[in-house]
């Protein structure tokens, strides 16, 4: 138990991402329900759906802030993919490769800063590269047959924009907000908070 | 209703295959397969995937539930593809606007569909056939991942019921609350932010007792971990995952062979 | 193995001003069995999880020293157990079996030991199904008897019991007394916390009772300990045996019918039911785990479609909308006609503070500001909330919690209030302030339903009471 180097995992850090990707897999599966109208009309025209892209990437982005460890915000957007793959998604093993590279882009912007600061520039740091990881996999993966000017460049780069907004700032006011009912008090982020 | 239990007939040949074995298999077709955007490797590949189904002890009727969300996916490509194709010889068959159709728009989307389907596939049979706790087992004694994140991934997954019978109480407590939104699109929006806000606030704090149960339990005390139940990786899944792949470039090589086979990269 | 030894011992968790437990001196022998009481806030909880090794050096700040076996607790971990309040987390496999088996993996147990000694913990616990069962088919108290197998597979010299059967049935916590009280032997230490003295007292020889000050205020055998410090433990929370409450039924006949269930049902949750609801009554709706009364409390309360039959708001309850059935009002007309308070309370908290919490539903409901200000200021008084105007809700003690979320539910004014488990897990303290507030609302003229197992909430509020049977 004891932590001369912080950079190790303790059993609370691994429990509570685990947990965060396994709520964010079920209020996935939830939105699907409540959107199941708007959602097919989204799976008509994906472009569309690049605006609300970001809120995929949530666990990967919040995953970092929470946790502040190596490995966190890969290890979040991963087991998200995993757990919505067990869930029954119709992507199939595909989504773990999506998720790995996802969550890579975060990870990039954390360690850029070797772990030390996660205040609002780097929650949107992390929310753009996040964005341009995930655009990246879709611009070879999912996009290849597409016109490049009239789609490609443009899908990469609303992708880019919703991550930093939706995913970027959006998990940087997430994070205050959890840290404000004191459940994150076993974390540095739930002790940022005045004395209580 | 979430389910996380596995849908297959537990004594077939190949679902009863090591996890991990099956999910390299998975991962070995899958990725072959994703190096063409032509639409006969595709093709192949999912003839092979339901000719294989019943050893895995799936049900035909068991997958085309899990799998009817793909038609709609199907349906974005095709009008992506009317709208933005790169790729538009061949013979006109509709122009209307910025609609324009062609024999090699359809060809594209006829690829492109097909690899989505061909790629889905091999993880739906997957994760529908393997137990959460086996995959775990596995992933820790024949891939070598740390048993620390892999049991701590597979405690928080245990707790998917339990979320989903909280996600239905936060949200008829805040119809109890007065709280509801109606058909307003922004309101409906606002209420989702706000049940899915309480449903993390309270998996996180059940996340932060359980990792402290854990330890109590000796979790996190250092000492090397001994396993109660053997996963055991033999020639038959090794068997498994060449086949997988032997497979998968057998389509791919039709493809070579006759001529339509369009390289991801390049 | 397994003495204790505590000289001035205190906590702080980091991000707290006020110590959680602070100048605590004792000492437990080898197999003694203790009973650890305090009024809530008092550091019961910290205490134990000091003992079990718990508290990491970096998560606060320790005063004094703690000893097992001389040992720092954070290095004789394997010496200790600790079972802990909610079943649900504390259980980490899918399977029985090998949720024994965890903490023998993880304390590198060879392979081939492992399963005797797992049958040999589910036996002596009294387990009644084999290890393939899945641990999410199990009851509350099948649950709490499997955490207290996994616990003792390990062998510990001390057992710390953290409040094991307060979210359980009465059926379910005799289970899981019955267990303790079998399971363990004459050389293993014993240390509970436990709110219901009375069930409590046949395991224990020793009480000891933590000032919230800090400190030790009582010290000694059961007998001598309530005779010299009943009355101050009561005052302060404890379930003092022997105490009555004063019950409180109503003192005129029940008024207008509110609410009529007729064959109401949901297969297969809940069975056709008859049912009327008047105002001016408290209605106790029993039965066994399973029977369906929190389905039926979601029912009446508007937040179900029902499968079968139907429920019908008269007229008094409801004006001119007693015509469509009170699933299909809006949300505002809803929560003005009926409350409901939920089983946890924090599933029903919206808002970032204990003030806008309370205001949400008279805003929702259409009154004015200076109405909603008024109504909000009433009750934070009336149920000692005022001090946490400002507070988070996420952030309040259990007590605290639920006394918001009733709030919440009368914020609006409905005519009928139903409650699911209103005093689970609560200290005598507030279950005394639910019985009184309850009492009041029937008195003025309300319809009261609380859907519940305490025996005692019934014996102390209930005009009438239905018993469901499970089906």
């Amino acid at each position: 138990m004891n932590h001369t180097d912080s950079n190790r995992w303790r059993t609370v850090d691994i429990v509570v991402a685990s947990v965060i990707a396994v709520a964010f897999g079920l209020i996935f599966w939830a939105w699907g329900l409540l959107w199941g109208a708007t959602d097919a009309a989204f799976a008509f025209f994906p472009p569309a759906q690049t605006l609300i892209y970001g809120v995929w990437l949530v666990p990967a982005v919040l995953g970092g802030l929470v946790i502040r460890k190596p490995g966190a915000s890969l290890y979040c957007e991963l087991l998200a993919a995993i757990i919505s793959a067990l869930l029954g998604s119709q992507w199939g093993g595909i989504v773990i490769v999506q998720g790995l590279m996802q969550g890579l882009g975060a990870e990039l912007a954390f360690a850029a800063f070797r772990y030390r600061t996660f205040r609002l520039p780097i929650a949107l740091l992390a929310g753009a590269l996040t964005g341009l990881t995930a655009a990246i996999f879709d611009f070879v993966y999912w996009n290849k047959a597409y016109d490049l000017v009239d789609y490609r460049l443009p899908y990469a780069l609303l992708t880019i924009v919703s991550a930093t907004v939706i995913a970027g700032a959006g998990a940087h006011f997430l994070t205050r907000a959890l840290a404000n009912t004191g459940v994150l008090d076993r974390f540095p982020a739930g002790r940022d908070r005045a004395l209580v | 209703m979430i389910s996380v239990e596995p849908v297959a007939a537990p004594g077939a040949p190949l679902a009863r295959r090591n996890p991990v074995a099956k999910l390299a298999a998975a991962l070995v077709f899958t990725l072959i397969l994703v190096a063409t955007l032509d639409p006969v490797a595709p093709a192949i590949a999912i003839a092979i995937e339901l000719a294989v189904l019943p050893l895995f002890g799936v049900r035909y009727s068991v997958l085309a539930r899990r799998a009817w969300p793909l038609l709609a996916g199907a349906g974005g490509i095709l009008v992506t593809l009317v709208l933005f194709a790169a790729d538009r010889s061949g013979r006109v068959l509709v122009e209307a606007g910025p609609v324009l159709v062609t024999e090699g728009v359809l060809d594209t989307a006829l690829g492109l569909v097909l690899r989505m389907l061909a790629v889905a596939l091999p993880g739906i049979l997957v994760f529908a056939t393997t137990d959460p706790t086996d995959l775990a087992d596995a992933l820790i004694q024949n891939a070598k991942a740390p048993a620390r994140f892999a049991i701590g991934a597979l405690a928080a997954f245990r707790l998917v019921p339990l979320l989903e019978e909280e996600w239905r109480m936060i949200s008829m407590a805040r119809r109890a609350r007065g709280v509801d939104a109606g058909r307003n699109p922004i309101a409906k929006l606002r209420l989702f932010g706000s049940t899915a806000f309480a449903l993390l606030v309270g998996a996180i704090r059940r996340g932060t007792r359980l990792a402290v149960a854990m330890d109590a339990r000796g979790f996190d005390a250092g000492t090397p971990r001994t396993v109660a139940r053997r996963q055991r990786f033999t020639r038959a899944d090794g068997l498994l995952v060449v086949a997988a792949g032997a497979l998968a470039a057998a389509a791919l090589t039709v493809s070579v062979v006759l001529g339509t086979f369009r390289p991801l990269i390049g | 193995m397994g003495a204790v030894q505590l000289r001035g011992f205190g906590w702080r968790h980091a991000g707290r001003r006020g110590w959680a437990v602070r100048g605590v001196d004792l000492r437990v022998e080898v197999g003694e069995r203790v009973l650890l009481l305090g009024a809530s806030g008092a550091g019961k909880s910290t205490l134990l999880a000091a003992l079990a090794g718990l508290l990491p050096e970096d998560s606060g700040e320790q005063e004094g020293t703690v000893e097992i076996d001389g040992l720092d607790p954070r290095k004789a971990r394997e010496r200790v157990g600790i079972v802990f309040q909610d079943p649900e987390t504390q259980l980490v496999m899918a399977r029985c079996g090998d949720d024994v088996a965890f903490g023998l993996e993880n304390r590198g147990v060879p392979a081939e030991e492992i399963w005797p000694r797992v049958d040999e913990a589910l036996r002596r616990v009294g387990f009644p199904y084999d290890r393939d069962r899945p641990t999410a088919a199990l009851s509350g108290g099948e649950q709490q008897r499997l955490a207290l197998a996994g616990t003792l597979a390990l062998r510990p010299g001390l057992l710390l019991l953290d409040e094991p059967t307060a979210n359980l049935d009465p059926a379910g916590a005799t289970l899981v007394r019955q267990a303790v009280a079998d399971a363990v032997d004459a050389d293993t230490t014993l240390i509970l916390v436990e709110h219901r003295v009375a069930e409590a007292l046949p395991l224990v020889d020793r009480v000891v009772v933590l000032e919230p000050g800090g400190g030790v205020r009582a010290d000694g055998p059961p007998d001598a300990v309530f005779a010299a410090h009943g009355d101050a433990l009561a005052a302060a929370g404890v379930w003092v045996p022997g105490r009555t409450v004063p019950p409180r039924h109503a003192t005129t006949p029940p008024g207008e019918v509110l609410l009529t269930a007729d064959r109401l049902g949901l297969p297969p949750r809940l069975a056709p039911t008859d049912l009327r609801v008047r105002a001016g009554e408290a209605l106790a709706v029993l039965g066994p785990n399973g029977a369906g009364k929190s389905t039926l409390a979601l029912l009446l309360g508007g937040l179900l479609r029902p499968g079968a039959g139907t429920v019908a708001a008269t007229p008094a309850l409801a004006g001119r909308d007693a015509r469509t059935p009170p699933h299909r009002w809006r949300a505002p007309a809803l929560a003005g006609r009926i409350g409901s308070v939920f089983q946890d309370p924090e599933h029903q908290f919206v808002t970032g503070t204990v003030r806008d919490e309370l205001a949400l539903g008279p805003r929702r409901t259409g009154q004015s500001e200076a109405a909603v200000t008024a109504t909000v200021d009433t009750l934070l008084e009336r149920l000692r909330l005022d001090r946490l105007a400002g507070a988070n809700p996420y952030t309040l003690s259990g007590g605290e919690a639920r006394r918001l979320s009733v709030a919440t539910a009368l914020a609006t004014a409905p005519r009928l209030l139903i409650c699911d488990e209103p005093t689970f897990g609560q200290d005598r303290r507030t279950w005394l302030e639910l019985v009184d507030l309850l009492a009041d609302l029937r008195d003025a003229g309300h319809g009261v339903v609380a859907v519940t197992h305490d025996a005692d909430f019934v014996a102390a509020l209930a005009d009438r009471t239905i018993t469901l049977e499970r089906r």
